[in-house]
């Protein structure tokens, strides 16, 4: 890849959202630190001292500072009795509730958790007080360790007068091993360290994929992530930034799995870490990698970037197997399980044999998940690369869509030709989306076409379900300057109108 | 490799996965031939060579103090080779090597950790859900609260693997902004007015952000009568996404008296048959009743009664709404269909009935 990933993002954007600044960097009076060149940040990290920096960020300081105020003066009855602190005297009344029932209970843990950290019992008051009042108590803003653009959620609690304990309580991210397989020594080692700086809570784990360790304060984050450095941990993503990736448990433990998400996940982190820590993004960007069309990473649409793994060429069948499955659940539960539910109908059952049109199917694994013993993916392996799912938060929840059909991803070679894809993608849309779009959302608006000219890949049927049935069209070769021999114009992605608005009803 | 070198001097990266795998694992990696459900929450996995690796799944509360993932860490390294790993729903999988340690093992998870074993095949496994009021700054209700108080009420659901058509998966998000995901049943709280704006605070966020998340622009600067820039919401284009408060704190958006809770049907992520779905409006104006829903709670229970009275195996929720059609949807569970079920996005066409299909 020579040179490395050429970094083409505007220096003069303009920050993100007003959070996730760091100003712990050294460049006084730089509003982009994170887009300082690597140079400067090896320079910068020399030191090996870890600075954990209260955002000295003017706007969020005074956040917190009106909003101390706000509360005073607007929920004032919230702040009533307030000086209790001792712990006998927490009030959980609503909360112990949740101490009875079959399912394991968080609050009976942490109350026992609460006998030797006294900030846990002030976790559980405010909760508490949440549940009386339906009324949340956090301030959040966030933290930086030196170095890093993010990986630390910090709060901050507004009945910090009742509770002086939590008046910083603090989510650290964490980097997990991929799959989340653990040995006890690992985790082990993770409590010890959590539990020797702060209240002693971790999450296993948070919804994007990190372990997320809960209950430092600005000067115990600061020691702790330092100290789970020195073991060789690291810090998850945050803010407008590459997150950390997740991936389903794939070939360590699955028939199924058609590459390796181990070994791309952890790939991918590290090529990438320094996406990951300094947020230099339009807003974040998720991979999530399966090792087959059943998804369990829920990459589809939790993730901009899904990695999906399927095959090549002919199914494996292996007809003594479905033999026995036949006479196990009989011919009907074949026909009503497997094949009617295929969605290609190219799936079929002659006399006690199965037989495949693989030309149609469509890879969606499910005449496998039922008769896993007879049937088998292909060998031919690699996987679909899919682009833009995303949560609900402005223009509503997405799906990825099919971007790259087939890709092998056995190699390292392979996996070159993705990051190469992925560099891509992040240049253009780094380039052109505006602030806090998601790829999904920049899509949308520039249109796929556009997007395929930008990061170079030409168009393929597998990407839609059918073509537009909408007949404004802009033919870039028919138009008459393009006929009268007028060179190719780049794609008009600086257009805000989205021009194929109504194909998408079709 | 593409970049041999780190970026800078602290970036360690992700842990070697190949350290903390299960010896079965490392030794078997990508030569696994099958696998068997021997009952519910316990699986094997067979390898090409014969070996045997079990799994027992058991549910967790995802919040764990350090003493609990310790207790955890003892049942591993007593069963397990001192190897375990969680799912993507918060679930602990214990691995063993040896069949006869699975029953001492049940029973320790059971009795010590005080965890359920299952999750497994046609279970409703542990409900997706982040911060809530235990550590978000942006929250209506509570997560792992709501998520006790549902899976006391859908524990035999998780302890079964045959009581229900299909996997259930189900999330739960405390903003609109909707950290849980798409599921086949999602609880999802709902603001019903725009933003207040504290105008004591207009100011601490950047104003042109601000106004620029707004999906429906909505939200303009205006000059108060001191000539200082605050902002405005014009109430009618609003549709209280919440985005702007996710922005910036002084655009209060809860109302511990106004919101509610709504559930949604049929979210899939996997490609499965018809491949992924989005989840859909089913039933709203759910009160937000701590400590346990139960409101929600029996809203839950009614859609599932009748899930399982009327899916096909294998039919996933969604699917099976499919199947037998949102009209019969409404009939059978009872719950009202309004004109807020009907969509009114850019979308919306593409969700109306364009044929002249009707089930009569
Ligand atoms: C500091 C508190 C947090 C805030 C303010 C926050 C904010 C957000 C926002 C704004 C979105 C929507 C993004 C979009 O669709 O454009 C989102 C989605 C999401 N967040 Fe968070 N989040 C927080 C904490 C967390 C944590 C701790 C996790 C788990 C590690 C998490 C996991 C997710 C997931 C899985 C999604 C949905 C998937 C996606 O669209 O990327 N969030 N969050
Ligand atoms: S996504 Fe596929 S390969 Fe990965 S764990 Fe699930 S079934 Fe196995
Ligand atoms: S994998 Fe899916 S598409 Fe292919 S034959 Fe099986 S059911 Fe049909
Ligand atoms: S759904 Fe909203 S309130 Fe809940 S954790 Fe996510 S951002 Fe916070
Ligand atoms: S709640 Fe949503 S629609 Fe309303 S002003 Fe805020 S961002 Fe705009």
């Amino acid at each position: 890849m020579g040179g490395g990933f050429r970094r083409v993002y505007p220096e003069n954007r303009p920050d993100h959202g007003g959070i996730n600044k760091d100003e712990g960097l050294g460049e006084s009076g730089a509003r982009r630190p994170h887009v300082a060149s690597l140079q400067q940040f090896g320079g910068l990290l020399e030191s090996k001292r870890v600075y954990l920096h209260l955002l000295v960020n003017p706007y969020s300081c005074a956040i917190n500072f009106a909003f101390r105020y706000i509360k005073r003066i607007g929920w004032q009855n919230q702040m009533k009795g307030s000086g209790m602190s001792s712990e006998n005297k927490i009030n959980t009344s609503m909360i112990d509730d949740l101490e009875s029932g079959p399912w394991p209970s968080f609050v009976k843990d942490l109350k026992s958790l609460a006998t030797k950290k006294p900030a846990v019992g002030q976790l559980l008051g405010q909760l508490n007080q949440s549940y009386e009042d339906r009324w949340n108590y956090w301030q959040g803003t966030v933290l930086n360790v030196d170095g890093y653009g993010g990986g630390v959620i910090a709060r901050y609690s507004e009945l910090a007068e009742k509770y002086p304990d939590i008046a910083q309580f603090h989510t650290i991210r964490i980097i997990p091993p991929a799959g989340w397989v653990y040995s006890t020594a690992t985790l082990r080692e993770l409590c010890d360290i959590w539990e020797k700086h702060s209240a002693g809570i971790i999450q296993l784990h948070g919804m994007t994929g990190d372990i997320l360790l809960l209950g430092s304060d600005n000067k115990s984050t600061f020691d702790a992530a330092e100290e789970l450095m020195e073991h060789g941990w690291d810090l998850g993503g945050s803010g407008a930034a590459l997150r950390t990736l997740a991936c389903c448990v794939g070939q360590a433990r699955c028939e199924m799995a058609l590459i390796d998400t181990m070994a791309i996940q952890t790939h991918i982190t590290n090529t990438y870490i320094s996406e990951l820590h300094r947020p230099e993004f339009p807003y974040k960007y998720k991979f999530k990698i399966s090792g087959c069309a059943n998804d369990c990473a829920c990459a589809m649409q939790r993730s901009d970037m899904p990695i999906i793994g399927t095959w090549r060429g002919p199914m494996q069948i292996d007809q003594a197997e479905v033999g026995k499955f036949v006479d196990g659940h009989g011919a009907d539960f074949v026909i009503d399980n497997v094949i009617t539910r295929c969605p290609t109908n190219c799936i079929s059952l002659k006399d006690n044999q199965i037989e495949v049109d693989d030309d149609n199917c469509v890879r969606c694994m499910h005449c496998i998940n039922v008769m896993h013993k007879a049937l088998k993916p292909g060998k031919d392996r690699g996987a679909t690369i899919l682009i833009g799912g995303k949560r609900t938060l402005k223009i509503g929840d997405t799906m990825s869509s099919v971007l790259v059909p087939f890709m092998k991803l056995q190699t390292e070679e392979d996996w070159e030709k993705l990051t190469d894809l992925v560099e891509r993608i992040w240049e253009f849309w780094g380039e052109h989306a505006l602030e806090h779009e998601r790829v999904g959302e920049f899509i949308n608006r520039i249109g796929l076409g556009a997007f395929l000219d930008g990061v170079g890949l030409e168009p393929h049927p597998e990407m839609i379900t059918a073509p537009r049935s909408n007949p404004y069209i802009k033919f870039e070769e028919l138009a008459p300057g393009m006929l009268e021999g007028e060179s190719g114009h780049d794609p008009a992605v600086v257009n805000e109108e989205v021009e194929s608005m109504e194909s998408t009803n079709s | 490799m593409a970049r041999a070198k780190k970026m800078a001097p602290r970036d360690n990266g992700a842990p070697d996965y190949k350290k903390n795998l299960h010896p079965l694992m490392a030794k078997n990696y990508g030569k696994w031939s099958y696998h068997e459900k021997l009952r519910p929450g316990v699986l094997v996995h067979g390898a090409e060579n014969g070996d045997r690796l079990y799994t027992v799944r058991a549910g967790s509360p995802r919040t764990l103090s350090v003493d609990k993932v310790r207790q955890i860490c003892d049942i591993a390294d007593k069963y397990c080779q001192g190897h375990l790993r969680f799912t993507s729903r918060a679930n602990v999988e214990f691995l063993l090597a040896n069949e006869a340690d699975i029953d001492p093992l049940i029973k320790e998870v059971n009795e010590t950790l005080g965890f359920p074993v299952g999750g497994t095949g046609h279970s409703i496994s542990n409900i997706v859900h982040t911060q809530g009021w235990l550590h978000c700054n942006l929250p209506g209700t509570d997560a792992a609260g709501s998520v006790k108080a549902l899976m006391d009420l859908l524990y035999e659901e998780f302890v079964t693997d045959d009581s229900l058509p299909a996997r259930v998966k189900i999330s739960a998000s405390c903003c609109q902004i909707n950290c849980g995901g798409q599921a086949d049943i999602s609880i999802n709280l709902q603001h019903h007015h725009p933003p207040r704006i504290k105008p004591e605070g207009v100011g601490v966020c950047e104003l042109p952000k601000v106004v620029a998340i707004c999906p429906v622009a909505a939200i303009r600067p205006r000059q108060d009568e001191t000539g200082k820039t605050t902002l405005e919401v014009v109430d009618e284009k609003c549709m209280y996404c919440g985005a702007c408060h996710g922005q910036c704190p002084t655009m209060e958006i809860r109302d511990a008296k106004t919101d509610t809770l709504s559930i949604w049907l049929g979210g899939k992520t996997a490609s499965t048959r018809k491949g992924p779905s989005f989840m859909r409006l089913a039933v709203w104006g759910l009160p937000n009743n701590t400590p346990r829903w139960p409101e929600v709670g029996a809203a839950v229970r009614k859609i599932l009664d009748v899930y399982k009275q009327t899916g096909r195996p294998y039919e996933r929720i969604g699917e099976w709404v499919d199947r037998i059609g949102w009209k019969r949807f409404f009939e059978l569970t009872g719950f009202p269909f309004t004109k807020y079920h009907i969509d009114d996005s850019p979308l919306a066409r593409s969700t109306f009935n364009t044929s002249s299909h009707v089930r009569l």
